[in-house]
């Protein structure tokens, strides 16, 4: 019974020697301190918190878990090459277990003016202003933002994250700097020591004026258990455009935790597709806040589920200034004895006038046993608003069916293709077409019988 | 065309169906052969639409009585989609949209599953691409039309010249066009007609489903039947269609509550 590792309510307070910046009194390790603090502090989430009340972690929590992978063998070149993406040739970091693969990483083909390192590379800066070694723009842009948007004092999971903070990605794009194509951060799990966790971290900043995309992806090489705790931060600058996608496909042993925190600045763009197809847990919490006059913000979502899955969605767009505009779809498609829930949140402050928001949530369920919990929950404190919200739940269109029927189509094919279409409508959406190809192929092969 | 001496394609003997547990056709009898044009005409609530959604396999309708042969095989031992690869098909009064799939994808689906039906050899998306070309122009249809989702803010006129494409991408053994013409202005009937006639062959049956007599100026039948009440009441050729016009179908469902 008694696995080797640290229970879970210890994960972020119990002391280890690997724990980064302990002790010298500088500005990370403040950070680290004063979230080992609220991790203490703030209990695990439960059924009976609001926000918990369909996600039940207890299975998670109750385990204990290794928290230093086993060095292992690299994955092939023959594993890697199917996972990476043509778009983000020469631009992308690969992290296995949590830790930075330098070997496995790219890039070369990065444009100038576009920073991409290893958190672990910033945090050895020390940056304490002597950085000799490294970048003084970027250390400074992590000193300003890193831990800044999350709100680990409130957030069990980012205070752990944060408690344990170590390694991750850092993408910096300077002002009026276009990236064509695409971004790619990439964390492989091998699960070995099992049941690992494993706490991975993004910064993205986009400058002023700055268009870029980046993909972060979660996937397991193995079939192990993984416990992941993800936290990424996006700041967008002033007139700036990022494309963020975010896709979780963890095996079906593991629990995925992921938190995003985005903060747009005036006129900033934030576009977000975020796809969940595995794990057999997974909780995002996508929190974006619209912090300058004119930000807009698209977050779209599919989660895609069937057997035992359960995936969880919350949202939450703040609209903070005035004539912002935020436009979210979020699909679910359930089969087997899975369970989707999104909660949508929209906050528009007194000072939000003229907001602009739309929200649609819809899930097509294949299986009886398949549930969808949709919740769109408005709050709007500003009297000139737009805000417009539907959510509809409901099984395959009789219709639509008998008239792929009539042409021919065998029942199956027809169930794949009309399954496929729903959720083709947010994967088409992803501004990278070999991801879109991927996930479209993905969906074929898993829907219907 | 009529030809005494062409195979019998379809056989219905005292059809009998109900929706809902509703009986819409109560004793229905047709034959049809290849290579003729039948219209089946009748006032609203006849059970004409209910009759095509019967014969292409539509689940909601429960066959309750009698039986259908096609090509002297009982048509109801097949589900919907082997009806349509048999050589069934149904143009739609109401064309269902589905966004999220390429008319061309769905229309290459459509033809491949048929070819492996009949042995042949399927079509890769660019094969496909020179045959639906092709054909699009039967019917008139701008080729930006196969990109679209099917039907998918398709205007009335679109969307029935899309059932023609279909049928001619499949190449049916029988044809059964619901109310094809209604809502067309004519020149949407002109052009929708046109693809028909230019689909009309030898081993082609085609059975037309009208409210109107206008649509039998574009498309001529040799047969014409008028339904009321869930049966046939009344069948003749092109002049049955002309008289009704003039009398109105009173003359004949008044006629059989006279007699």
């Amino acid at each position: 019974m008694s696995a080797p590792g640290i229970p879970f309510p210890s994960l972020a307070t119990v002391a280890l020697p690997e724990v980064p910046a302990a002790g010298s009194g500088d500005w990370p390790a403040r950070i680290v301190e004063s979230a080992r603090a609220a991790a203490g502090r703030l209990p695990v989430p439960t059924p009976r918190d609001e926000d918990w009340r369909f996600t039940d972690v207890a299975q998670l929590a109750k385990q204990s878990y290794l928290v230093e992978a086993v060095p292992s063998d690299l994955p092939s070149a023959e594993v890697l090459r199917p996972l990476l993406l043509d778009e983000a040739d020469g631009a992308r970091l690969v992290f296995i277990d949590g830790r930075f693969a330098p070997a496995l990483s790219d890039t070369g083909a990065l444009a100038a003016g576009v920073r991409l390192v290893a958190l672990s590379d910033v945090l050895s800066w020390g940056l304490g202003g002597s950085t000799a070694d490294g970048d003084a723009g970027t250390a400074a842009e992590v000193r300003a933002h890193l831990a800044r948007h999350v709100g680990f004092e409130a957030d069990f999971f980012s205070a752990l994250n944060t408690a344990r903070l170590g390694d991750g990605a850092v993408l910096v794009a300077d002002r009026d700097v276009q990236v064509a194509g695409a971004v790619h951060l990439l964390f492989l799990s091998t699960g070995r020591p099992a049941p690992l966790a494993i706490q991975p971290r993004v910064l993205v900043v986009a400058g002023a004026g700055s268009e870029l995309t980046v993909v972060e992806e979660y996937a397991a090489l193995g079939e192990s258990m993984v416990f992941t705790n993800a936290v990424a931060e996006c700041v967008v600058g002033p007139n700036a455009s990022l494309h963020h996608v975010r896709l979780q496909r963890e095996n079906r042993a593991s629990f995925h935790v992921g938190r995003c925190a985005v903060s747009i600045a005036r006129d900033g763009r934030y576009r977000s597709v975020s796809v969940n197809i595995g794990a057999r847990l997974s909780r995002l919490d996508l929190n974006v806040t619209l912090n300058g006059q004119g930000a807009q913000a698209h977050l779209d979502g599919l989660a895609l589920l069937d057997a035992r899955q359960h995936s969880d969605s919350h949202t939450l767009l703040d609209h903070a200034t005035p004539d912002g505009s935020s436009r979210q779809l979020h699909k679910c498609v359930c089969d087997g004895g899975s369970h989707a829930v999104f909660n949508g949140r929209i906050l528009v402050r007194p000072d939000a006038q003229r907001t602009d928001s739309a929200q649609q949530s819809r899930g097509l369920l294949l299986s009886p046993k398949a549930q969808v919990n949709a919740k769109p929950q408005l709050e709007i404190f500003a009297d000139d608003v737009k805000a417009a919200h539907g959510a509809t739940v409901g099984q395959l269109d009789g219709d639509e069916l008998f008239y792929l029927a009539s042409r021919g189509l065998p029942a199956a094919q027809a169930r794949k293709l009309l399954t496929y279409a729903f959720a083709a409508e947010v994967i088409e959406r992803i501004p990278v077409r070999s991801l879109v190809a991927r996930l479209a192929a993905q969906v074929m092969a898993r829907s219907g019988l | 065309m009529i030809d005494p001496n062409a195979a019998t394609l379809l056989e219905v003997r005292d059809l009998h169906a109900t929706v809902n547990g509703v009986p819409i056709l109560k004793g229905l009898n047709l034959t049809v052969r290849a290579g003729e044009v039948h219209a089946i005409m009748g006032p609203n609530g006849s059970g004409k639409s209910t009759f095509s959604k019967v014969l292409a396999g539509h689940p909601a309708y429960e066959v309750t009585g009698g039986e259908v042969l096609f090509e002297g095989r009982n048509l109801f031992e097949l589900e919907a989609d082997a009806r349509a690869r048999a050589g069934v098909f149904l143009a739609f009064q109401y064309p269902v949209e589905i966004p999220g799939v390429t008319n061309s994808a769905f229309l290459r689906l459509a033809y491949n599953a048929k070819a492996i039906a009949d042995g042949r050899e399927e079509l890769d998306p660019l094969e496909f691409d020179d045959l639906v070309r092709e054909k699009a122009k039967l019917v008139e249809m701008d080729p930006s039309f196969l990109d679209r989702s099917v039907n998918d803010g398709f205007s009335g006129g679109e969307k029935k010249r899309n059932e023609i494409l279909q049928m001619a991408i499949l190449e049916p053994k029988l044809a059964i066009l619901d109310e094809t013409d209604s809502g067309l202005d004519i020149d949407a009937l002109r052009i929708v007609a046109g693809g028909v006639n230019a689909l009309a062959a030898p081993g082609r049956a085609i059975v037309m489903i009208t409210h109107y007599q206008r649509l039998l100026n574009y498309i001529v039948p040799d047969h014409v039947h008028v339904m009321a009440d869930g049966r046939i009441l009344k069948s003749g050729d092109r002049s049955l269609a002309l008289e009704l016009e003039e009398r109105g179908y009173d003359w004949v469902t008044g006629a059989r509550q006279a007699a």
